[in-house]
């Protein structure tokens, strides 16, 4: 039985049951599963989401369809570093009607750590179950208790792409917003695929094992980058909270910089990095982390350091940006 | 979105009005970093913008280079007027 080992392994690891934990088809599935889940089964109770203006997009997009089919949503907004204000989180939970809540366990574009522990207590007051999104987090970072539903996605954690987990809480309701199937208690339709699962449960398992020390290094790396950006290149802001953060993620923005024209610098150097910039989205809008944020959009960088990543890297990373913003602001016609 | 209000009494015109509507981010700001300083310490620039990234990145750059941002309103053809005043 090879799925319900990996299925032990991966509960342990996110301090859940084994009977709590389904497997999805991503991380987007297991939100989604999530969020419709929940607030069908709390039909009676209300037809209030509470969520962050941070959240990733899987989240709103399931906010979207609630809204679209007669629900409402209450967007609580955060502070220049991307962290939700709690006491105003808990004021939303707290309303009349609140059917679910939704809070990342940390941010997907700028890394800043979210108050989960003071929404999970605002929850439990109110009797209103709260959903986390664990994605950036699980297997890295201890996570607070408190919650009823969990999400993740096993990519983020270095499993494979196509594994996605939803932990339901006993004793939290939860009913299938698709039309019946037997798989996975009931609540995600469809085969398994098993040896992504085990596959991602070994992945896991070796990111938790590895995550003190593991974590300790890059987070120095990411002082690093945080410390140095500033320093080498002109009209630079770093984003995200300083010290309450993930240890792999680091963003900054450049001013007056194309956000697509650095990434495309950066990748030829052999980069591979993101921007929450608009001309990057296909979109055209910039990211909605970074406007709730109310920091610079354009010029934008995530750094996302895999693990294993070296101080080297760092270094090559370091001595090439200034040259490379600078071109792009000279390009521009920009007068430093 | 909503215009926001000026909040010290009656609207302060502007001395300089810079036209970037069409342009991308980061064209309107570094057409105001540019011009700027063209008006009297105390002026008011209008930036008209449609790009959605105007809206948080003129205010982002006030706050960086400590200029001040009054009030963003809405234009009526789509886009807004963020003013801007010239603090240094």
């Amino acid at each position: 039985m090879l799925l319900e080992q990996a299925r032990e392994e991966i509960a342990e690891v996110l301090g859940a049951r084994a009977d709590e934990v389904s497997f999805t088809s991503s991380g987007t599935q297991a939100v989604h599963l999530g969020v419709l889940g929940a607030l069908a089964a709390r039909r009676r109770a209300g037809r209030r989401l509470v969520v962050s203006a941070v959240e990733h997009s899987s989240v709103l997009h399931a906010a979207a369809l609630h809204e679209r089919d007669g629900g409402t949503v209450e967007t609580v907004g955060t502070g220049r570093t991307g962290r939700v204000d709690a006491e105003a989180f808990g004021a939303a939970v707290r309303a009349e009607g609140t059917a679910l809540a939704c809070l990342q366990s940390a941010n997907h574009e700028v890394g800043t750590v979210q108050p989960v522990a003071e929404a999970a207590a605002a929850c439990a007051e109110a009797g209103v179950p709260l959903l986390v999104d664990a994605a950036q987090t699980a297997g890295r970072l201890p996570l607070p208790a408190g919650w009823s539903l969990l999400a993740a996605s096993a990519h983020k954690w270095g499993g494979p792409a196509g594994v996605g987990v939803l932990v339901v809480r006993k004793g939290t309701r939860w009913r299938s917003p698709l039309p019946e199937d037997d798989r996975e208690r009931r609540r995600v339709p469809g085969f398994e695929n098993v040896p992504a699962i085990v596959a991602a449960a070994a992945a896991l398992r070796a990111m938790a094992a590895e995550a003190g020390r593991e974590g300790a290094r890059l987070s120095a790396l990411v002082d690093r980058i945080r410390a140095e950006v500033p320093r080498l290149v002109p009209d630079v802001e770093v984003i995200g909270d300083p010290v309450a953060r993930v240890p792999h993620i680091v963003t900054f923005s450049c001013l007056y910089v194309e956000g697509e024209a650095l990434l495309t610098e950066l990748d030829r150097a052999g980069f591979a990095v993101s921007s929450g910039s608009s001309c990057t989205a296909s979109t055209l809008r910039p990211s909605h982390v970074l406007e709730a944020m109310g920091v610079l959009t354009h010029g934008n960088v995530r750094v996302s350091l895999p693990r294993g990543a070296s101080a080297a890297d760092v270094d090559r990373f370091l001595a090439l940006l200034p040259e490379a913003v600078r071109r792009i602001r000279e390009q521009a016609g920009v007068r430093s | 979105m909503t215009p926001r209000p000026a909040t010290e009494g009656a609207v302060q015109p502007p001395a300089l009005t810079i036209d970037a509507l069409g342009r991308k981010c980061p064209i309107p700001i570094i057409m105001l970093a540019e011009q700027i300083n063209q008006v009297p310490l105390n002026g008011i620039v209008a930036v008209l913008a449609d790009d959605p990234a105007a809206f948080t990145d003129v205010p982002a750059w006030c706050r960086l280079k400590s200029h001040h941002h009054v009030a963003s309103y809405e234009l009526p053809e789509g886009g807004w007027a963020i003013h801007v005043r010239r603090n240094y």
